[in-house]
């Protein structure tokens, strides 16, 4: 048999159809699709694809089940290291995770096998016809954990502790449990009812939610400490960043976390149907080019805008946004403005942004990270503008940091913690995912959860204690 | 968890006085706390203040003023109905302090948020007198409980009680008609009122005054930034830094300005609900 050197295409709506919708933009393959592309698995001895995966899933195994049209072990198998398949299928930057280590992609010409919708097809097809079915659960430890933040870290750790026999209570800031998955990243991205879906899953387990309770405000952090024996911190970095350059205030200027926690969670694009209001510009400019900018620049074509550009100071090579939300940004029409650094917000007579004056940009020097900096060439340029959306980074959720001065923090404003445990500095107490790495990915989030769950499983059976 | 309406009571022409079952909120609430709230599963999250605590029977007073759909919504509510969700106590409590003489400056339904304040003050062994204000008589709010924290003044647009006038004339009246002093003041009520009182506690000498501000928020938990202000020339988070700063600092203009930024879209809001609510002329 002749090997396929690509990656089986999966369909996705045309993009002049999906930029008038929320549906998801990628459709997931139809069983002989998977199938077919599950072949170009060479089931190598080395299994590279394993090691890039911070969770570590038996990938060949999965695929070869997958081969053989037994999807039901599929994704059995996926589930004993990953409780969000669908999820990450979606959402995984595998280019640089498990696929990225791929051997077919090795060959010359060749791509790697697509592992993240081979994984998506899998938990889509056990949602569709697959009995759930639950793990085995140890016997009760008797033990309370409590999981602050219902994010992708600390749903992970109350999973794998549930599972271990702890008795644990996920408390959540928000009306919904999910995070990022809920607030941040869009219905077409990823729609909410397969969040809903991978979250009942993890209440079957044994695990409570309580959602609305700010731990910190809520329910103080020593009142916390008393009731429980241990405690998972994932409170996330939700927090926005602004540039601070003077026009942040004037109306039509938005951080990207308002916008899409309107637009998300709130159901704005569903106004007024639903209650909560957007006021959606002409021009919209979002600012920088990572993923939650791209998230907010497609989120804006497809409640209205007329036209819709990213503005950012460097190039297309230093884009820290995945290769795939580009294309699919290009292809509904984004418009880009490269090497263009915001330096003022010009607002009308009545406070309301009309435009952004911008340095114009050049690549200098490598930086530490090893991209190109910018540095000012001296010029500006104007760009009009009557809604602007900040999207340059997040940083720490503090609602809870302030009310926890004994926890040690880093420079950054992060919690200072063990990365291969999530321990802190505070006895019983770890924490894992974005409050921790600072801004990152779901996957490396749930790694840190299942770290720490396994940490927190042995800290309190009395085998391991690090603050001793 | 639904949250029930133990008690509703009409205070004045669109304005309610709720008492809310919420165990654990009012176990922490201190004075100058808020709540956000969402009626129902399409609502929007509206934050308002914590009026009164009753720990005993787990439950928080708030008094809501109906201005657009959510708040009328609210308001057409009855005893025994549910709010879907209730998060809080948010917010940094007041500073509440023995600063010894504090002047209360209260407009519409912002004396509610000043009650727990004057309260707390008032147990901190502060003399304190009280300026409330509202359009007429019917809006001057919760008068004997500020009576039993000590002396008010009352000011209506209109005259029909107390002074002709506004909060700030009554502020003139007392500093320069009846020569008191004051070490501290707090100022609560819409943002054009607060702004004025600011400005004028200033040319008073007030040496400080708090003012609660009320931007138009989302999460109320630090995590989105609608609801920045600028005080002092840097950018706060009122939910999480707030909402009480020195009114000396604030940019009021700004604050005025972004409060107006969903104006038509609360419209549209507003006359769909009216067109569905059937007649609300009771509320
Ligand atoms: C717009 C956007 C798009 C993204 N796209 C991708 C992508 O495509 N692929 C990818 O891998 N990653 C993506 N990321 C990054 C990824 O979502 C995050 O790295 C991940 O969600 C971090 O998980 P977490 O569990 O640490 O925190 P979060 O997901 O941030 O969850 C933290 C939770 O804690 C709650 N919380 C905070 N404080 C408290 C408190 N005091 N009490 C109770 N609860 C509290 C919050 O409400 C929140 O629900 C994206 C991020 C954004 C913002
Ligand atoms: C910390 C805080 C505490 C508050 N406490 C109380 C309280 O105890 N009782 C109470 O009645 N209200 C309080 N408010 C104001 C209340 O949140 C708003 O009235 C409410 O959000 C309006 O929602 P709506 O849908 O009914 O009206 P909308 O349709 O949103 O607005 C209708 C009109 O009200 C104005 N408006 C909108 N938001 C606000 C706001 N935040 N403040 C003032 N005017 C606004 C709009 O400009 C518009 O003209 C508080 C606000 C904050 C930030
Ligand atoms: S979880 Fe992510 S990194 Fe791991 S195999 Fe799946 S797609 Fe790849
Ligand atoms: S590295 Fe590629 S070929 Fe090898 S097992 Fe993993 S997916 Fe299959
Ligand atoms: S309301 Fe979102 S940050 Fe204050």
């Amino acid at each position: 048999m002749k090997r396929q050197p690509h990656k089986t295409p999966m369909s996705e709506q045309d993009p002049k159809v999906r930029i008038h919708n929320f549906d998801e933009v990628a459709l997931g393959y139809t069983p002989e699709e998977a199938i077919q592309e599950a072949q170009r698995c060479i089931t190598c001895p080395t299994m590279p694809c394993v090691k890039g995966c911070p969770v570590h899933i038996d990938i060949p195994t999965f695929i070869k089940y997958i081969k053989e049209g037994n999807f039901q072990g599929a994704i059995d198998t996926i589930k004993l290291y990953n409780n969000l398949p669908a999820v990450c299928g979606r959402v995984c930057p595998q280019e640089n995770q498990c696929e990225a280590q791929c051997v077919v992609a090795k060959i010359p010409g060749f791509e790697p096998v697509a592992i993240g919708r081979l994984e998506r097809f899998v938990a889509d097809w056990e949602a569709e016809h697959g009995e759930l079915k639950l793990p085995e659960i140890k016997e009760k430890k008797g033990k309370k954990v409590a999981v602050v933040g219902a994010g992708p870290s600390g749903l992970t750790a109350a999973a794998d502790l549930a599972k271990l026999g702890y008795d644990v209570t996920i408390f959540e800031a928000f009306h919904k449990a999910g995070g990022v998955l809920v607030y941040g990243i869009p219905e077409f991205r990823l729609p909410k009812k397969i969040v809903e879906r991978e979250i009942e899953y993890i209440k079957k387990l044994g695990v409570k939610i309580e959602t609305n309770v700010v731990v910190g405000k809520t329910i103080p952090v020593d009142e916390m400490l008393r009731e429980f024996d241990a405690v998972f911190i994932g409170v996330g970095a939700g927090a926005p960043k602004f540039i601070g350059i003077p026009g942040t205030n004037l109306n039509g200027v938005y951080s990207a976390s308002e916008f899409l926690t309107r637009v998300n969670l709130m159901k704005a694009y569903k106004f007024p149907e639903y209650d909560t209001p957007i006021v959606i510009g002409k021009n919209v400019a979002v600012i920088g080019a990572g993923n939650t900018a791209m998230d907010a620049a497609r989120t804006a074509l497809r409640v209205g805008a007329e036209k819709v550009m990213i503005v950012y100071r460097r190039t297309e090579k230093e884009m820290p946004a995945r290769l795939e939300e580009y294309h699919h940004a290009v292809e509904e029409g984004i418009e880009f403005h490269w090497l263009r650094q915001p330096v003022e917000y010009v607002g009308d007579e009545n406070g309301q942004v009309i435009g952004i004056k911008c340095a114009v940009m050049e690549l200098g020097e490598p930086g530490a990270d090893g991209r190109r900096r910018p540095k000012p060439t001296g010029e500006y340029d104007f760009i009009e503008s009557d809604m602007i959306i900040e999207a340059i980074g997040q940083q720490a959720q503090r609602i809870l940091l302030d009310e926890f001065p004994q926890l040690k923090r880093n420079k950054r404003g992060y919690i200072e913690a063990d990365l291969e445990t999530g321990a802190t500095s505070v006895k019983g107490v770890f924490a894992g995912g974005d409050i921790v790495t600072g801004a990152a990915t779901v996957i490396e989030a749930m790694g840190a959860g299942k770290k720490a769950a396994k940490a927190i499983d042995r800290y309190l059976s009395g085998e391991w204690n690090p603050w001793e | 968890m639904p949250h029930k309406i133990l008690k509703k009571q009409k205070l004045a022409h669109l304005v309610h006085d709720f008492v809310i079952e919420a165990p654990r909120i009012v176990k922490h609430a201190k004075p100058g706390h808020f709540i956000v709230i969402r009626l129902h599963e399409r609502g929007e999250r509206i934050p308002l203040t914590i009026a009164d605590t009753y720990p005993e029977k787990g439950a928080f007073r708030m008094i809501v003023r109906a201005v657009g759909k959510t708040t009328y919504e609210l308001c057409s509510m009855r005893e025994g109905d549910e709010i879907l969700d209730v998060v809080g106590p948010l917010g940094r409590p007041s500073e509440i302090d023995k600063y010894g003489k504090v002047l209360l400056i209260g407009g519409g339904v912002g004396i509610a948020t000043l009650h727990p304040i004057a309260k707390a003050l008032k147990e901190a062994g502060n003399e304190i007198i009280a300026i409330l204000g509202g359009r007429s008589a019917e809006y001057v709010i919760m008068q004997e409980e500020f009576k039993s924290f000590g002396e008010i003044v009352i000011t209506t647009d209109d005259g029909s009680l107390g002074m002709k006038g506004v909060v700030t004339d009554a502020m003139e009246y007392l500093v320069r008609e009846k020569g008191k002093r004051f070490d501290a003041a707090w100022a609560v009520g819409p943002t054009v009122m607060m702004k004025f009182a600011a400005l004028k506690g200033k040319e008073l000498e007030i040496p400080k005054m708090w003012v609660s501000l009320n931007p138009i928020m989302v999460d109320g938990t630090g995590m989105c930034g609608a609801c920045r202000v600028s005080v002092g020339g840097e950018i706060k988070f009122a939910c999480v830094d707030g909402p009480e700063f020195d009114g000396y600092q604030v940019e009021w203009d700004e604050l005025i300005r972004r409060l107006k930024q969903y104006k038509e879209k609360e419209e549209e809001a507003f006359n769909r609900f009216l067109r569905r609510a059937g007649d609300i002329s009771w509320l």
